[in-house]
């Protein structure tokens, strides 16, 4: 089903999306907010650039973007598939408990802040170039890769990523020579089980965004995972 | 003598005519300050290890114990006073962050006790609650400015998602993981007889608990633990905690030790995993996002659940709800600075924030200046302790009240202010199963019970003797307070006279 959202309202517009059977395709999408914020099993197909809180508490189904995103892609995230053939703004997927979302170009800042992982539950956030300030801050479980494709002359990562992590890991594709990590995080190249995981994810990328694994595959990667999942155990004494 | 010694702060006090040495005390007690001296056959003390719960000295069958605050104290100096000088040893010993529980013991003034209410003489004569009918039920939610009627002159009826409450009280937040499951199921059960709400807090909902969602009011936090969409979509109202009253500024913090079993479960975190909410939303950084995250959880519950934001009391407060009152939120709930907590850092929870009287004040006059005091209801926490506190805050300007302390205090705490321990001895604020059972759910909801139609009694009387039938007429209905003792600064910010005025 193809819906117009020309001139039309963020609520209005969920509500077709509700309403609406099989297949979505919406078009000219302008910024509007919140879209598929709390739906699961809806696969739609967006055109233009949907506006901050995409995907927010999504809780299953698949939503590809044939642009680019703004804040808060996938906030709160329990399950599900983001697909952005474009760039996101800040906060992507902050505190996501599952699902995956994957990115073609760069991120902005706090990607995967309060990320988690849960049993079976595993989330995913790749990011196929750079990476903005604060990656992974206080991530607390699940998997974010950044490829650094096409990064020129930026880092693959800006600065403080990390900060406050007490779980998950982080892939950086990179020897992260030029990086600066906080005190509680170990830096490790990866393993060769390590970088078979890599490879899948990678495929994925691949099959997503039609790029050529061999070329992202030909790169050392950096493993970043916390030392500890009690960061802050020696803080306090009773008073 | 090291110089780091601390002299116990209490003794037990053991009449040894009277002690039988059925080591009850000691199977009582989880901080293991009674032990059983076999080669003598009698019991003991370890004063070190006495929190002062008064678990023993309630269940001691011949009333052997009492605890008592013990007399060996420093040479006396009004300034530097021997709490503050344990402190200074606590940190010399440890370098650690002083850590406390539950409300701030210190005694800043408590303006509840310094307002007092007005009752009819006369004219306008006084009702008797026992025979006329009084209404103490509220509705919070955004209220309409106007009401439109379609080409037949039927109302077209677009109210916003409002919350019922059959008197103005509500549970407060505090979260699985802190408290108990038989205290949660407590407060959920009396919540739902009583007709009133209780509050998850932030460690998410139990599985068991769903089935008192038209009672719950469901939180999200800065660490958005436990929320996921059958969980907002479950309670009857979400909450957005930006902050609260005993540590404004500071986020919460679950020690992985804490992170057991189903507590882990509901919050869906591994096990041992610490839980860290810290202290700012990272996606929020002014109104405008405030709103976002408001509305992304209206679009997400299809505009069926009113949405409350939780603030500190804080000096700026009647600004900050201004802006709250204009980001879409249906409900502002406020914290004051003597509001209880789990676990608090003790220089925040004894230094940042204002008192909740003021603070409401300050909110109700700025609201009602701007026009928009009906955009919002307001809810105010943080020390309300009795149904006179409730009556003065409603005549302030409150359309309820939060209680959390007096909640435990009917479950049976007794404020030992040693909640960070996870060792309550009265089954509350642990996770021990051999704790948590001593906490019978169905005393604990029937105490509340209990307690709140106590308290609703005691609303209607005082009501009645305002000559006030409705709740509804006494908010906002600030003639009906007087301040006794007060500067004319803080009778200004109360917007009240002086006794005699």
């Amino acid at each position: 089903m193809i819906i117009n959202a020309e001139n039309i309202k963020y609520d209005d517009l969920n509500t077709a999306i509700r309403n609406a059977k099989g297949n979505i395709e919406l078009l000219n999408v302008c910024g509007q907010r919140f879209i598929a914020s709390g739906m699961q099993d809806k696969r739609i197909i967006i055109n233009g650039i949907p506006g901050n809180a995409l995907g927010a508490y999504l809780n299953g189904g698949k939503i590809n973007v044939k642009g680019n995103a703004q804040d808060a892609v996938g906030d709160t995230m329990n399950a599900g598939e983001i697909i952005i053939h474009g760039n996101i703004g800040d906060a992507a997927g902050y505190a996501m408990r599952g699902g995956s979302i994957f990115v073609k170009g760069n991120a902005g800042y706090r990607t995967g802040i309060h990320m988690k992982a849960y049993k079976e539950k595993v989330p995913l956030i790749v990011i196929g170039g750079t990476a903005g300030s604060f990656l992974g801050e206080y991530q607390a479980g699940g998997v974010i890769v950044v490829f650094g494709l096409n990064k020129k002359y930026k880092k693959i990562v800006s600065n403080f990523p990390g900060t406050g992590m007490h779980g998950g890991k982080m892939i950086l594709r990179s020897n992260c020579k030029d990086i600066i990590f906080p005190k509680q995080v170990s830096v490790n190249p990866a393993t060769t089980e390590e970088l078979e995981e890599i490879k899948k994810i990678a495929e994925k990328y691949c099959d997503f965004f039609d790029e050529d694994i061999n070329i992202i595959m030909n790169s050392p990667f950096t493993i970043i995972t916390p030392n500890s999942n009690n960061p802050y155990k020696q803080l306090y004494v009773t008073n | 003598m090291d110089v780091n010694y601390i002299y116990p702060e209490f003794e037990i006090i053991r009449n040894m005519d009277r002690c039988i040495s059925c080591r009850l005390c000691e199977k009582q007690c989880a901080n293991e300050a009674h032990l059983f001296d076999a080669e003598r056959k009698i019991m003991i003390s370890d004063e070190t290890k006495c929190v002062n719960c008064q678990r023993c000295v309630s269940f001691c069958p011949t009333r052997a114990l009492k605890i008592v605050k013990s007399d060996c104290t420093l040479k006396e100096n009004a300034n530097w006073q021997n709490d503050t000088i344990r402190e200074i040893y606590k940190q010399a010993n440890s370098g650690g962050v002083l850590l406390s529980s539950m409300g701030t013991p210190k005694p800043l003034p408590v303006y509840w006790d310094r307002i007092l209410l007005n009752a009819s003489q006369v004219t306008n004569p006084p009702i008797d609650p026992l025979r006329e009918p009084m209404e103490t039920k509220v509705f919070l939610g955004k209220k309409p400015d106007s009401i439109n009627r379609d080409k037949t002159g039927k109302i077209i009826c677009t109210l916003p998602p409002q919350i019922e409450l059959s008197m103005p009280l509500m549970f407060s937040a505090m979260s699985y993981g802190s408290i108990s499951y038989n205290a949660h199921e407590s407060l959920a059960r009396a919540a739902s007889k009583l007709g009133i709400l209780y509050n998850t807090g932030e460690g998410g909902l139990h599985e068991d608990f769903y089935k008192y969602g038209a009672n719950t009011i469901v939180q999200v936090a800065s660490g958005r633990f436990g929320v996921h969409e059958d969980y907002l979509s479950s309670g009857a109202a979400i909450e957005i905690k930006m902050g609260q009253g005993a540590k404004p500024g500071i986020g919460g913090h679950l020690p992985g030790a804490k992170i057991v079993g189903d507590v882990s479960k509901t919050r869906m975190i591994p096990e041992g995993s610490d839980a860290i909410s810290p202290a700012p939303h990272h996606d929020i950084y002014s109104i405008e996002d405030l709103r976002q995250l408001v509305f992304s959880l209206k679009e997400a519950t299809q505009y069926k659940k009113p949405v409350i934001v939780k603030v500190a009391a804080v000096h700026n407060i009647a600004a900050i709800a201004s802006g709250i009152a204009r980001s879409g939120a249906d409900i502002i709930a406020i914290d004051g600075y003597r509001g209880g907590t789990g676990a608090a850092p003790t220089r925040i929870r004894d230094n940042v924030g204002i008192p909740i009287e003021l603070a409401l004040a300050a909110v109700d006059s700025r609201l009602r200046e701007e026009g928009i005091r009906n955009n919002v209801s307001l809810v105010v926490g943080g020390s309300i302790r009795s149904a006179a506190d409730v009556v003065k805050a409603i005549a302030l300007g409150a359309d309820s009240c939060y209680i959390a302390t007096a909640a435990l205090l009917a479950l049976g705490c007794h404020l030992c202010r040693t909640c960070q321990s996870g060792k309550c001895n009265w089954g509350i604020a642990t996770q021990r199963a051999d704790l948590v059972k001593r906490l019978n759910p169905d005393i604990g909801a029937k105490r509340l019970f209990n307690l709140m139609t106590a308290w609703q009694h005691e609303i209607k009387e005082i009501m009645g003797g305002m000559g006030i039938n409705s709740i509804e007429a006494l908010r906002g209905n600030r003639l009906m307070l007087r301040g006794v003792g007060l500067t004319s600064k803080e009778l200004e910010i109360l917007g009240i006279a002086h006794a005699g005025e």
